[in-house]
């Protein structure tokens, strides 16, 4: 297991299997969503209150869970550098920023774009909707502190530091929001029922959840693999290349 | 070593040694606060002064306000520290970090925290904020506004090292400040309206002792990082 754990942290021997990873889950990933694509959009009926436009939620809500998940895998890797310095770790967490960065927006606008036939507005002051706005920030503000500071070895620890502190944060961020939401009672128009999901439409969701789940790993691997590069360009196995 | 410190003792001699440099550098810890009464003087300069208006929306002013101010004063805990080297100083010292930087931590919110104390309650009331607010206020300032320098003193370790940290400093604190923007001002809110806020306060509360526990670790690493 820690031979496993070892070999695999090992940049070389990553950036391989990466490489032959990644044909087998772009195709796991064509095949997923091309399903839950096609069920979401093609074989699902109609709500019978929403009509058509609930379909981006076979979008909206995979992204939305995305952007929890990349942030919980961040906040793992901050703490597997803090405790064992390790470098793959340190890439994981930078290279997953920008992808959780934009499952997040991608989740805002897919919801706002919902909003506006629903809702009638394409932003309320809703505790999800401005928790992941807060989300988005967080991410923006890893992102910045990386860039900011030069040598890459330091700002991965920073990030860390940065990560952890954001994943003991987030829940309470989010408890907060939810909070002050139930007080200030603003327009109601986010309060709809919300009728018991159908297996034809619970199976598209949990096919496109899974789907974005394979190309996190995907999009991750090949981000990996460019900054692994960008790092050890002047390593002997990067030139054996 | 005969003439070692213990740990207290290191930790009150920081103290001090802090608050005598604010001391002398007065013009400099009174920026904070100028600049909170600044910012809620353009309030009713760009709304209008309409009183019921204003007094609606005080206890908001107040807190944006207190937040900003906070996060201006944040960068003053450790720069010049960090400039002079006696920030490495501190991390030699056989003392634990986080327990030294919780006395500089302290210092700061002492020097800038406890005056908006006294500057809140004129502002309130100049905002026409209703009397029964006031205490409430005064409470929120007193519980939430260390919570506020505990939190920043880790987004200021993080980018202490940075020639420009500033942007980068309110992009990372802002965010995490959020919870207790929205407990601080809806006790006070809801204290205006003749509410209980009891519920507000043991948030904060908890928010506090939270930070407490955990900010000089975090904030100790940090250091330790950019220090290195």
């Amino acid at each position: 297991m820690f031979l496993w754990f070892h070999k695999f942290g090992s940049p070389p021997h990553f950036y391989r299997i990466a490489g032959k990873w990644i044909p087998w889950l772009s195709g796991l990933f064509l095949v997923l969503v091309t399903a839950g694509l096609f069920g979401g959009l093609i074989a699902a009926p109609p709500d019978y209150q929403q009509g058509d436009s609930y379909r981006i939620m076979f979008v909206h809500v995979p992204s939305a869970w995305m952007s929890m998940l990349v942030y919980v895998a961040m906040a793992v890797c901050g703490i597997i550098i803090m405790v064992w310095r390790m470098k793959l770790a340190e890439i994981v967490l930078i290279s997953s920023a920008p992808i959780g960065a934009s499952f997040t927006f991608l989740a805002l606008v897919t919801g706002s774009l919902w909003g506006k036939p629903m809702w009638g507005t394409y932003w309320v002051w809703d505790a999800r909707l401005t928790s992941e706005l807060i989300l988005l920030f967080l991410y923006l503000g890893i992102i910045g502190l990386h860039n900011a500071i030069e040598d890459k070895r330091v700002a991965a620890r920073a990030v860390a530091i940065l990560a952890i502190v954001g994943a003991v944060n987030v829940p309470i961020i989010h408890f907060s929001v939810e909070w002050w939401n139930t007080l200030h009672q603003g327009p109601t128009v986010t309060k709809f029922d919300k009728p018991s999901i159908y297996w034809s439409m619970l199976l598209p969701l949990l096919l496109m959840a899974l789907s974005f789940q394979v190309y996190y790993v995907l999009a991750l691997f090949q981000q990996c693999r460019a900054e692994l590069l960008r790092r050890e360009r002047n390593s002997k196995w990067v030139e054996e290349l | 070593m005969n003439n070692r410190l213990s740990l207290s003792q290191a930790f009150v001699f920081l103290l001090r040694r802090d608050l005598l440099v604010a001391l002398r550098n007065r013009a400099e810890y009174a920026m904070p606060i100028l600049f909170f009464v600044l910012v809620i003087t353009l309030f009713p300069l760009a709304i209008g002064p309409v009183p019921e208006l204003l007094s609606r929306i005080a206890p908001g002013i107040v807190w944006v306000a207190a937040l900003l101010a906070a996060m201006l004063s944040l960068d003053s805990i450790f720069r010049s520290d960090f400039d002079d080297g006696s920030l490495e100083q501190i991390l030699l010292s056989p003392h634990p970090v986080a327990v030294l930087v919780l006395a500089k931590v302290c210092a700061h919110w002492l020097v800038t925290g406890l005056p908006l104390l006294i500057a809140a309650p004129l502002l309130g009331q100049m905002l026409g904020m209703p009397q029964q607010a006031l205490p409430t206020l005064l409470l929120t300032i007193l519980i939430a506004t260390p919570v506020l320098s505990l939190i920043g003193a880790i987004g200021v370790a993080l980018t202490v090292g940075l020639r420009k940290g500033g942007i980068i400093l309110s992009l990372l604190v802002l965010p995490l400040y959020v919870p207790v923007l929205i407990f601080a001002a809806s006790a006070v809110d809801n204290a205006a309206a003749g509410f209980d806020v009891s519920a507000q306060l043991t948030m904060l509360l908890a928010f506090l002792f939270l930070s407490l526990s955990l900010s000089p670790w975090a904030t100790a690493a940090a250091l330790r990082m950019s220090a290195s």
